[in-house]
């Protein structure tokens, strides 16, 4: 049972009260200034809670793209060879300033997104500021290498700007995901062209208000609008250098295929099938340790599921199965599913109503092939000004790895689990999936976990945690979860062209004409 | 493959203002599972896509892995409520979905 606790509820944006102000209409924001979209066209924007408008927001086309290249390309030889301290001043005044406003933030992501405020307060917003804060610490401890060829001959190294890149943000963790492609391309010397998620075009822009004065114009641009035109129009366009994209398969494809036409690099991240493996030794103790185990089951759930790297297929030892899912589904059956800005929420809505029906028609597919259901599986009607939104019950299904639910990313509150006899089947369970991007292994056997961590073909392995997201661990996909990396220090390569300049100190001729 | 009439009225709207066009079904994260529909050429396809029919006269692919994984199902598409959230052509109103056939 979920315990009883002080708990407020946040007025929602643009309501008195409300930490967040919020006008009627938002334009896009290009060259550091707040600009209509060309076409003058709006779409309303909506909350997930109740299905009701927050806002409106620019619904522009590829002549707005072209602007905000125009201002990118202005600033990108200032910004380029601003010095590593100066850009770093800035990236940290970012930094400052999402700290300092980490409530309104906050506030504003839940409504926008309707993952629970708890969420956003928590770990959203404080691991975006922390990412602007990483690359601007790690941009100032670069340096390039030297190769001695011979003692006459020196290889000098440099990193330099790609100059100006496109990035299209999901819309799952809309600012944090922000930050991580911004943070790195910025802290790198570029300048970005940033597209949100059609479901998520505005929380962004709340940043964008909090940052126009810190940020050199044009260094960051910001256009709202339908990735079949927006996006497409960014991604294939001949003034970026590089493109990077979240999202599905298909969409990673055409990107890929944009970049090879253009002969620009891409980094993909196309999302998973995370298997979360529990073996029998976490039961040796009814311990903190093994609470811990239950939440990482249970972390199914969080941000409703909408998470590339959801643990959405539950692998846990036969012997262990039946005591193991008992008490997980007692922790499960506690969630507390509302409105996301109650601070005690622990469950919000989906983030819109496609979402909805796609966990709706999987959850039928699983029950159509047999799977059988332990908790869950269907809409939660809830009353009042909620009645509107996406709620869905946190749902559990027992069933085979070859089952569809199994097999896809349902981006929704909805776990599979299956059982495993030995280490072998958990391994060859684990990767028997399309996807490998993240993963999670408990064991009180550190050797045993260790062999699993290598073996399973995942980006991430997670072991006895999950859904940690360090600035400075390397995260990103194996087969088909996409190419290439975000987060790290590395990131800087992936937002950088190698300069090798070759000296030679030798008088004489080579000697050949 | 088969479709619904909505779905097929869609093609030809979407037909009449982009040309010829084609399916590729999805997968992963965000709008996963949902059918893209893009201009016919936009994204060649592949070795690994397989011709499922065509819808209206627009070829219908999927990848030969992730049909196998889901059972070779008998896709059917449809529409929802709402324009597409990604990177696929879509009604102002209404975007396709693929379910299964019965």
């Amino acid at each position: 049972m979920a315990t009883a606790q002080q708990s407020t509820t946040f007025e929602a944006p643009g309501r008195a009260g409300s930490p967040v102000e919020c006008k009627e209409r938002y334009e896009n924001f290009i060259g550091g200034h707040w600009v209509a979209p060309i076409d003058g066209e709006y779409r309303v924007n909506l909350t997930p809670a109740t299905g009701q408008p927050i806002c409106e927001v620019a619904h522009s086309g590829a002549q707005d793209i072209e602007l905000a290249l125009d201002a990118a390309h202005a600033a990108k030889d200032a910004w380029g060879e601003a010095s590593t301290t100066e850009r770093s001043q800035v990236l940290n005044a970012v930094a400052d300033a999402i700290e300092e406003n980490l409530e309104m933030l906050a506030v504003a992501e839940s409504w926008e997104n309707g993952k629970p405020v708890r969420e956003t307060l928590a770990a959203d917003i404080p691991l975006a500021a922390d990412h602007f804060r990483y690359f601007a610490d790690v941009i100032r401890a670069e340096e390039g290498r030297i190769s001695e060829i011979d003692k006459d001959t020196v290889a000098y190294h440099f990193s330099e700007p790609l100059g100006v890149v496109g990035q299209i943000i999901p819309f799952n963790f809309p600012l944090l995901m922000a930050a991580w492609k911004i943070a790195p391309a910025l802290a790198a010397g570029n300048c970005t062209v940033v597209k949100p998620a059609s479901p998520t075009p505005w929380s962004i822009l709340k940043l964008a208000e909090l940052i126009q004065d810190i940020l050199p114009p044009g260094v960051l641009n910001i256009v709202n609008g339908p990735g079949a035109e927006t996006g497409k129009a960014l991604a294939s366009n001949k003034r970026i250098a590089k493109i990077a994209f979240t999202g599905e398969t298909v969409t990673g494809r055409l990107i890929m295929q944009y970049a090879a036409q253009n002969i620009i690099p891409s980094t993909t991240e196309l999302g998973g099938k995370s298997p979360n493996i529990f073996f029998e030794d976490i039961m040796a103790a009814d311990d903190e340790f093994f609470d811990k185990a239950i939440e990482g089951l249970v972390l199914y759930a969080f941000n409703k599921g909408e998470v590339c790297t959801c643990p959405s297929r539950a692998l846990i030892q036969e012997s262990i199965y039946d005591e193991f899912m008992a008490r997980c589904l007692e922790r499960i059956g506690a969630i507390k599913q509302g409105h996301p800005l109650e601070q005690s929420t622990q469950l919000g809505p989906q983030v819109s109503s496609a979402q909805l029906e796609k966990i709706e028609s999987y959850v039928q597919i699983g029950r159509d092939e047999g799977a059988e259901l332990l908790i869950g599986g269907q809409r939660n009607m809830l009353p009042g000004e909620l009645a509107g939104g996406y709620y869905y019950e946190p749902t559990v299904f027992k069933g085979t790895n070859d089952m569809r639910i199994f097999q896809e990313e349902i981006f929704g509150p909805v776990l599979a689990v299956t059982t495993f006899k030995d280490e072998r089947e958990a391994l060859q369970i684990a990767n028997d999936t399309l996807y490998g991007l993240g993963a999670g292994v408990w064991s009180r056997d550190g050797s045993r976990a260790f062999r699993m961590g290598r073996a399973i073909k995942a980006g991430r392995v997670w072991t006895n945690c999950y859904h940690l997201y360090p600035a400075h661990a390397a995260f990103g996909g194996y087969k088909s979860s996409g190419v290439g990396r975000e987060n790290h220090r590395m990131m800087l390569d992936h937002y950088s062209q190698t300069k090798c300049v070759l000296v030679s100190y030798d008088k004489n001729p080579m000697g050949f004409f | 493959m088969t479709a619904t009439d909505a779905a097929i009225e869609a093609i030809e709207r979407l037909r009449a203002e982009h040309g010829p066009l084609a399916f590729f079904q999805s997968g992963g994260c965000c709008d996963g599972s949902l059918p893209i529909c893009l201009e016919d050429g936009e994204l060649p396809a592949g070795p690994g896509d397989v011709l499922l029919g065509a819808v209206a006269g627009a070829p219908f692919y999927v990848d030969s892995e992730q049909y196998a994984r889901w059972g070779r199902p008998s896709f059917l598409l449809d529409m929802r409520p709402g324009a597409a959230e990604g990177f696929s052509l879509s009604l102002p109103d209404a975007h396709f979905v693929t379910g299964t056939a019965p």
